[in-house]
């Protein structure tokens, strides 16, 4: 039953995407036909592409038409790279997970630790300065501190690489498997293409973790101030246990449940913030795809790359749902 | 905070703290104000909160005397003399940019679209999400799950990417922007303000009202709506700050506001070439939004400590 419904749940949430989609890209231009070919085009050809896209058609049917194409995965051709969208997007597709994975695991390995000693100190100057971290990271632009830091750690300091994913000489002598390119890397041993793709990665996903981070501490110190104040933390204490067992090993267990999710929906987060991180860095991910194409008015990239991030950030909401259900007992039989 | 005690028969001043913390107000009037008296001294406990409050009033006093306080025309500039001065130079406190415009005359002019983008967007969104909100949670059955359904859906956008497909088959300009963050900002008011309806629907004063004969509409309209509004009035002021930076990162993206208006993520896009040795081209307008920002986060923790004391602390 809890599964039907999850299936039943996923099924209109996508069917729902499609349908925002179709409605951006057909109904919303004034004619689609005119956006492609320009308005100084003769009346036949314009009468030619719209008869090509099916605009005579009457709405609904456009739509199922479109619903059958992008279940086989067909959302139309790039009009910039002649590409099918499709192929563009799994070209593109693994370098926004890489940036997005480093960026909450930089993330979630400083912001919990974070979030912890915050609610342990609370209303100390540790508390207070967790908190300024966490304001500025939801009140600063993206992409401003992006190129602030390119400026500081690139062009004053040299500490890392120039923008982009790979320098120019491993371009060609390395071969990537996966299009995980650290992965591969590492998995092929090649240390010296490893370190430089590091280099790269290093700053837009440690901005990418500044962002994840004001998140998981703020979210890691409220759910430890519930833990912290339960019964079992006075009856641990009162046994004798450390602090530091008790927090580490008691409260941050309970509290861990709910993190996870957190974790989750901050790494959904990112693949937004990857837009604009990704158009500073020049990281040839799904983002600089969406914004490449953007300026070319390639109507059909836009709404591919726009279906694309949906159904990730949708998948792991639902997957993130789920795995809360199997991590906390207590939720079961609801 | 001790509450003053107040015998029968003796009534305090009007408008005297006393009065405005009375136990037993006489009128409607000094019930409310009494209310709002406890609210603001809840609020101006938190010292931050206010700071935000300050940053607010600066920025609509600023807006407002844009033309009195800038010092130079924001759009056109001085080519042949002051192009790309540092900041300090004699007369330009912020420095100049590529044409030669003032920076601190265009961040000036620029809050003006900054608020205009922030008001119409609330003023949009807010209003939509409290309409389908309460109606779905009032109505149940197959309209709730109808239109939460449809909430959902908007929710499974990140918001700055439907907002960008949205502009893009729009057209760039600051109005399809305004348009675009708004049809993505309404779906979270909605869920609050149908999870508020939830917990009174059933109780005894609506079905109060009910019994003397009003109609649904009138009970939304006139006695849930404005149950609702408190608490999103406090989610709309903690979203200001993420729409404020979503419609810089559309004006970044060169979708928002056109050149050459001084819309604050634009002039850092323009500052971009500039960025290794004019670096405060782009800097200048990420402060302004940071400030600001930082400003709207400070407001609305505030005013949810305020507002709602049992999630103070968080």
């Amino acid at each position: 039953m809890v599964l039907l419904r999850f299936i039943v749940t996923a099924a209109t949430t996508f069917l729902g995407l499609l349908a925002v989609t179709f409605f951006i890209g057909r109904v919303v231009p004034i004619d689609p036909a005119l956006a492609i070919v320009g308005d100084r085009a003769p009346a036949h050809v314009v009468e030619r592409v719209r008869e090509e896209l099916g605009l005579n058609l009457p709405l609904y049917q456009q739509f199922w038409v479109y619903l059958k194409q992008a279940v086989t995965g067909d959302f139309g051709t790039s009009v910039l790279t002649t590409n099918p969208v499709m192929t563009d997007i799994a070209r593109v597709f693994p370098a926004t997970i890489e940036l997005a994975t480093i960026g909450t695991i930089i993330g979630a390995l400083i912001g919990v630790p974070l979030g912890v000693l915050a609610a342990v100190k609370r209303g100390s100057i540790a508390d207070q300065i967790v908190r300024v971290i966490g304001l500025i990271g939801y009140s600063v632009p993206i992409f401003w501190l992006g190129l602030l830091s390119l400026v500081l750690f690139y062009a004053r300091l040299n500490w890392v690489a120039y923008p982009g994913r790979i320098d120019i000489v491993y371009e060609y002598t390395f071969t990537p498997i996966t299009g995980f390119y650290l992965l591969d890397a590492i998995w092929q041993g090649q240390w010296d293409v490893a370190w430089d793709l590091f280099r790269h990665i290093i700053l837009p996903g440690s901005l990418l973790g500044y962002f994840s981070l004001a998140y998981i501490s703020r979210m890691t110190r409220s759910f430890m101030l519930n833990e912290l104040a339960q019964e079992y933390v006075v009856a641990a204490r009162a046994k004798g246990l450390s602090e530091t067992r008790i927090i580490w090993f008691h409260a941050l267990r309970n509290a861990a449940v709910p993190l996870v999710t957190v974790i989750a929906l901050s790494y959904a987060g990112l693949l937004e913030g990857s837009v604009l991180t990704e158009t500073i860095f020049s990281w040839p991910g799904l983002g600089l795809y969406i914004t490449n194409s953007l300026q070319n008015a390639d109507m059909n990239a836009v709404l591919g790359g726009t279906i694309a991030i949906g159904v990730v950030f949708v998948s792991i909401n639902l997957f993130s749902d789920l795995l809360y259900r199997t991590l906390d007992p207590r939720t079961r039989n609801r | 905070m001790s509450r003053p005690s107040i015998t029968l028969g003796e009534t305090p001043k009007p408008y005297s703290r006393e009065w405005l913390l009375s136990d037993r107000p006489a009128s409607r009037h000094q019930a409310r104000l009494g209310r709002a008296y406890v609210i603001w001294r809840r609020f101006a406990e938190n010292r931050l909160a206010l700071v935000g409050l300050a940053i607010l009033v600066l920025l609509l006093f600023v807006a407002a005397f844009a033309d009195l306080l800038a010092p130079y025309n924001p759009v056109q500039g001085d080519l042949r003399n002051a192009r790309l001065l540092p900041p300090g130079t004699a007369g330009y406190l912020l420095g100049t940019d590529d044409q030669g415009r003032d920076i601190l005359s265009r961040l000036i002019h620029g809050s003006r679209l900054t608020l205009l983008v922030v008001v119409l967007v609330a003023i949009i969104a807010a209003p939509i999400g409290l309409i389908v909100g309460t109606v779905s949670g009032y109505a149940g059955g197959w309209v709730d799950a109808v239109l939460m359904r449809i909430t959902d859906i908007f929710l499974a956008f990140p918001k700055l990417v439907l907002a960008l497909a949205l502009v893009a088959a729009l057209g760039p300009g600051i109005e399809n922007a305004i348009l675009a963050i708004a049809v993505t900002s309404w779906p979270p008011y909605a869920r609050i303000a149908r999870a508020e309806t939830l917990t009174f629907r059933n109780s005894e004063f609506i079905a109060a009202v009910k019994l003397m004969g009003a109609s649904p509409f009138r009970i939304v309209l006139r006695h849930v709506m404005p149950l609702c509004v408190s608490s999103l009035i406090v989610r709309v002021t903690l979203d200001m700050a993420g729409i404020i930076l979503t419609a810089a990162g559309l004006g970044f993206l060169g979708l928002g506001a056109q050149p050459p208006l001084p819309e604050w993520g634009a002039m850092i896009a323009s500052g971009r070439r500039f960025i290794l040795d004019q670096w405060w081209v782009a800097a200048m307008p990420g402060v302004a939004i940071l400030i600001v920002s930082l400003g709207f986060n400070l407001l609305g923790d505030g005013l949810r400590d305020a507002l709602d004391p049992k999630e103070a602390g968080q």
